[in-house]
């Protein structure tokens, strides 16, 4: 619970969150998803709740960037928007 | 400045933020024309969700729920009473953390479904392009009216 | 279409803003999520689940980490039933993908290491990973075993241990990770974490007992009393979250990076 840790966390986040969104390439757009994903479980080992924060360091970091990366691989790389 | 950022502000701050999370997921579900950006947003709205969820349960000056030595405070507790031992102010709620923790998991999950249902839909039409594909069912539904 | 969406994301999230503006402060900690409902005058008008889960714990099970404690045994049903849909999303992806006739033109001619180094990549990234993995798979373990007394259990566990499997299918190909973990052992492995975790639920049935209700396994279960038994029918239960768990990233992994032909993937 420090303010300023926490305020630089979630601006980091929502950044993130936009660059994930309006990046063309897929195979960036997973990465910079990844990087939101360990934000998130920075924030969450803030806010005291280490076991949550564990498991999204595990899952929404690993396993999830994992998985988009070979479905972008087994298809297009390029998107439209 | 510092009493206005004090009283105004920082009370709901975390709350503003969760909420602008939720509104960028959800903008990209219903706006962006890919369907792995679709799912990108998707996993932001899920957890925005989570982030609201987990802040509930935060106490200013708590430490993680986990006791040191549960079984002497247990033993205190026995001696002075029920509740004499452990202060549940000290301690997060662990009820939202128990809740979000599966909920984590699951989500994975079921964004591996999706992800399996786009490689799919690439293999039978070639494209993950939300317009395209409509623009395929569209020339197919015409070749043969009868459906 | 774009204009459409901003509009509704726009007056949504107002709604939500302006709802959020009634809610207790952050970080409070007499919030009626935190310590139950209080009337206008403040007056206390129901206890808090979570209070209860806080003081009681410790006396009751005698485990540390509440998350553990209270995933595993107060709220074990719930936790049954997300272990049944992380199972029900393998069996999804398996029939939406797995291809199970023999195709030879679905994927062409097997790749060939066309880079300029040839091997040498190869070699380091292989060597790096047959000293990383099994302390990844031991580290999995831990935190399984040591779910009780510190951050874990069997959900990150067995994400982890997924992991290591995954990661050995990245650094090599899929056909060594599969030489040992075959399809039928994965499988196999998914179902046997569900029916540990529905065991003990069944054999605190056949004891008299509610389902899930591990208080009694201490009849089974030698030198332990009521308390230990739940303490240790918790380790049993993440035990079989782990297993189900491991099996079911593992096969997810394998089934899109492959397009389901369990071959050759990344």
């Amino acid at each position: 619970m420090i303010p300023i840790f926490d305020y630089i966390i979630l601006i980091f986040m929502v950044i993130a969150a936009i660059i994930s969104l309006k990046v063309k390439d897929l195979l960036s757009a997973s990465m910079v998803f990844g990087i939101y994903s360990f934000l998130i479980c920075l924030l969450w080992a803030e806010m005291g709740a280490v076991d949550v924060a564990f498991t999204e360091a595990a899952v929404g970091a690993g396993v999830s960037a994992v998985f988009l990366i070979a479905t972008v691989y087994n298809t297009k790389r390029r998107s439209s928007d | 400045m510092k009493e206005f950022f004090e009283t105004s502000i920082e009370p709901h701050f975390n709350y503003w933020v969760y909420v602008i999370l939720m509104m960028i997921g959800l903008w990209a579900v219903i706006a962006k024309n890919n369907l792995i950006k679709k799912l990108i947003g998707m996993s932001i709205f899920q957890t925005a969700i989570i982030l609201f969820y987990v802040s509930v349960g935060v106490k200013k000056g708590s430490g993680i729920p986990i006791i040191p030595k549960a079984k002497e405070a247990a033993a205190g507790a026995g001696e002075h009473g029920a509740a004499g031992a452990v202060n549940p102010d000290l301690f997060a709620n662990p009820l939202p953390h128990v809740l979000m923790l599966t909920a984590i998991v699951v989500g994975v999950s079921t964004l591996g479904v999706a992800l399996a249902v786009a490689q799919q839909l690439f293999k039978d039409f070639g494209t993950l392009e939300e317009d395209e594909i409509l623009e395929q069912i569209k020339t197919a539904d015409k070749a043969s009216p009868d459906g | 279409m774009k204009w459409f969406a901003l509009i509704a994301v726009v007056i949504t999230g107002s709604l939500l803003i302006y709802g959020v503006s009634d809610f207790p402060d952050w970080g409070d900690a007499q919030s009626p999520a935190n310590a139950g409902a209080k009337s206008s005058t403040g007056e206390p008008i129901g206890e808090s689940v979570s209070q209860f889960y806080i003081t009681e714990t410790g006396r009751l099970t005698h485990v540390p980490n509440l998350v553990t404690a209270v995933l595993a045994d107060y709220r074990g049903y719930d936790t049954m039933f997300e272990t049944v849909v992380i199972f029900a999303a393998g069996m999804a992806i398996f029939a939406i993908l797995r291809v199970l006739r023999e195709d030879k033109h679905t994927l062409g001619p097997p790749a060939k290491d066309t880079t300029a180094d040839g091997d040498h990549g190869r070699i380091i990234v292989g060597t790096t990973c047959k000293i990383l993995i099994p302390v990844i798979q031991l580290f999995s373990l831990y935190v399984v075993a040591h779910g009780h007394y510190s951050p874990g259990g069997g959900f990150q566990g067995g994400v982890m241990l997924g992991a290591s499997f995954i990661l050995l299918a990245v650094a090599k190909d899929l056909g060594s990770a599969l030489t040992w973990f075959t399809e039928k052992r994965f499988m196999t492995l998914a179902c046997v974490g569900i029916l540990i975790y529905a065991g003990f639920g069944l054999m605190a049935q056949f004891l008299q007992r509610h389902f899930l209700d591990y208080g009694v396994l201490h009849v089974i279960l030698p030198k332990t009393d009521e308390v230990m038994a739940r303490s240790h029918s918790m380790l049993g239960v993440e035990i079989g979250v782990a297993f189900t768990v491991t099996a079911i990233m593992f096969a997810i992994y394998a089934n899109l990076s492959s397009r389901g032909e369990l071959k050759r993937g990344l």
